[in-house]
């Protein structure tokens, strides 16, 4: 692999007073899947916010698909979902709407020919073409992280950033993410991924990075799921409602106490 | 009849027509942007603004000696509310201080300055009556060209960049994340914003502005779903309260701006009252999505009620 397609050197992040990131290293190859795992408050949105340019690092220096961040990175062939946005904004947006705005990037203010069509697209993948008409503020929390999907899915990225794009989603819904990813990936897309479990997406990772008070602590093979949960293939067949929270991040070792402070060991 | 053909042929009617139908479509426009943002009040803070650049085009204009002294009112009030709705974009992006309180300061200022310059000028706080609540009974040719350029440009802008500006005002960490020019994009809306309530100022006056900017885009949002609906609405109401309300005017001795602002509050109060039954009216659709389960239920014991419950 010749140039990364990200490439993060030496990253330090200042929020307000906090010292949030304390020198990160990252790089993501061509054709990687690499997930960024870490207790909560770890810094891993922070570190996607950056990667993307939301956040300015006060510190090193990163590059996008070769070009440091600016308006020199081709943005159109970068995907971003974030973890979460206000979906109930002043006035009322079609799912269709939001996603469209996916469409737009760099010096691209209009939408191009055929965005119907496009749009449409993006939300089959997603599995909402029948709610493209709805308003976004009356899907459902899961919906709505969908259509945060779609619209990052409609201008066919060669590299995707999510923040946590499973959360809240529903297990069929997370299947055919996966699905769509499994085929997306197979075309080459590269994937930077937060999340607190792989659940469906344990197969798909080649890599793992895991973030504690800033900085990367496991830079390497993905955690081993435990034999019994999350495997790829493990079929959910037993309603287990009452084993159903956070039961897989105590298995990574990710969480050492009631408010997840700090990881405390990480499977090689 | 003859009547009505009797308003159209009066020219002076016919350019404060032709006004208020501009003013009536753009408005709205750039008001479902500020909604959006929830800078309902923004239009407000620059329409105060906007008073102290009157006052001030006023007294450069007596110190030119020009004739009347009001000729560089309205360029004022353009000036003062592009530099002050900036202004408050910056304040925004800041984040130092809160949206509402650069507001609060913004509206005072605007009144104090412009009555305080208006004095120095020569003038006396009657002269600012006709800006503060509209002349459109006294527009100009001059004061109509100038009003069909800025609409024109808003609408231009407005609708032409919809996609770019809807992007920035929804999410605009995702339009940072896209490479979108987010920076001048913010900034053109808070300049629609100032040349809005510029034009908008002859119609119905810079303390009604706002009511134009924000209540078609609250009918708007009462009727539909959609982004680019809620601004195709509201400029529909808009123009039909502004054509009407001045219309009415030609008849009876009431101030425009003033009717055009009621009538607009009035088909909000009939629209919400309405929306129950509206929303009534429309076919019931099964908002559950039919898909599996994430959890396998024994279907047959549950939806039996009673006797099935809890037996796991
Ligand atoms: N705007 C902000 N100002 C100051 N501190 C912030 C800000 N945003 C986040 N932080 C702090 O930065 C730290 C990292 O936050 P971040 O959102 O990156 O965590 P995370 O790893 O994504 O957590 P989660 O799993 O909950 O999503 C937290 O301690 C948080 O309190
Ligand atoms: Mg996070």
């Amino acid at each position: 692999m010749s140039t990364p397609v990200i490439d993060a050197r030496g990253v330090h992040v200042h929020l307000g007073a906090s010292h949030v990131l304390r020198g990160i290293d990252l790089r993501v190859d061509s054709g990687e899947v690499v997930a960024l795992l870490g207790a909560n408050g770890s810094g891993k949105s922070t570190l996607v916010r950056t990667v993307v340019g939301v956040l300015s690092p006060s510190q090193g220096q990163i590059s996008l698909l070769g070009s440091p961040l600016g308006n020199g990175v081709p943005w159109h062939r970068v995907g971003y979902v974030p973890q979460r946005v206000s979906a109930a904004a002043g006035v009322p947006s079609t799912a269709a709407e939001v996603v469209a705005s996916g469409l737009l990037h760099g010096r691209r203010l209009a939408l191009p020919r055929g965005w119907r069509r496009q749009v449409r697209e993006a939300l089959d993948q997603v599995g909402l073409a029948d709610r493209a008409d709805d308003a976004t503020g009356q899907l459902s929390g899961g919906q709505q992280q969908r259509v945060l999907i779609a619209r990052a899915l409609v201008r066919r990225p060669e590299v995707l950033v999510l923040d946590e794009p499973v959360a809240g989603v529903d297990r069929p819904s997370q299947e055919a993410f996966a699905a769509t990813m499994t085929r997306l990936i197979g075309d080459g897309l590269t994937v930077l991924v937060v999340v607190h479990e792989l659940g469906e997406l344990a197969g798909l990772v080649t890599r793992a990075v895991v973030l504690r008070h800033g900085r990367v602590v496991h830079d390497g093979a993905p955690p081993r799921p435990h034999p019994d949960h999350d495997a790829a293939g493990h079929q959910h067949v037993h309603p287990h409602t009452s084993e159903l929270p956070v039961h897989s991040e105590t298995e990574f070792g990710l969480t050492d106490g009631p408010f997840g402070v700090g990881a405390t060991e990480v499977h090689p | 009849m003859s009547e009505l053909s009797h308003m159209f042929g009066d020219p002076l009617m016919q350019r404060a027509l032709v006004a208020a139908l501009l003013v009536g479509v753009s408005a709205p426009v750039v008001g479902t942007y500020l909604v959006q943002r929830r800078l309902a009040l923004l239009g407000d803070g620059i329409g105060h603004v906007a008073l102290t650049g009157v006052a001030l085009g006023w007294l450069v204009g007596a110190g030119l000696g020009l004739v009347p002294n009001d000729v560089l009112a309205i360029p004022g009030a353009v000036v003062a509310a592009v530099v002050g709705s900036v202004l408050i974009e910056v304040v925004r992006r800041r984040g130092r201080t809160s949206g509402d309180l650069a507001l609060a300061i913004m509206f005072y200022g605007g009144i104090a300055g412009g009555v305080l310059i208006i004095g120095i000028a020569g003038g006396s706080s009657g002269n600012l009556m006709a800006y503060l609540f509209g002349s459109i009974s006294t527009v100009t040719s001059t004061d109509l060209v100038l009003t069909v350029v800025l609409c024109a440009l808003i609408l231009l802008v407005g609708i032409g960049l919809r996609p770019a500006l809807f992007s920035v005002s929804h999410d605009e960490e995702f339009a940072v994340s896209s490479g979108l020019p987010v920076w001048a994009l913010n900034m053109a809306v808070a300049v629609l914003a100032a040349l809005t309530v510029t034009v908008a100022m002859r119609v119905v006056g810079l303390l009604l502005v706002s009511a134009l900017m924000i209540v078609p885009v609250a009918i708007g949002q009462l009727v539909t779903h959609s982004f680019r609906r809620t601004m195709a609405v509201g400029s529909v109401i808009g123009v039909v309260v502004c054509v009407v309300g001045l219309s009415a005017t030609y008849w009876y001795p009431v101030s425009p701006g003033a009717l055009i602002v009621v009538l607009a509050i009035a088909v909000y109060a009939v629209v919400a009252g309405l929306h129950p039954l509206l929303a009534r009216r429309q076919p019931a659709r099964d908002p559950h999505p039919d898909i599996p389960d994430d959890v396998e239920v024994d279907v047959a014991a549950t939806t039996t009620g009673t006797e099935g419950e809890c037996e796991r």
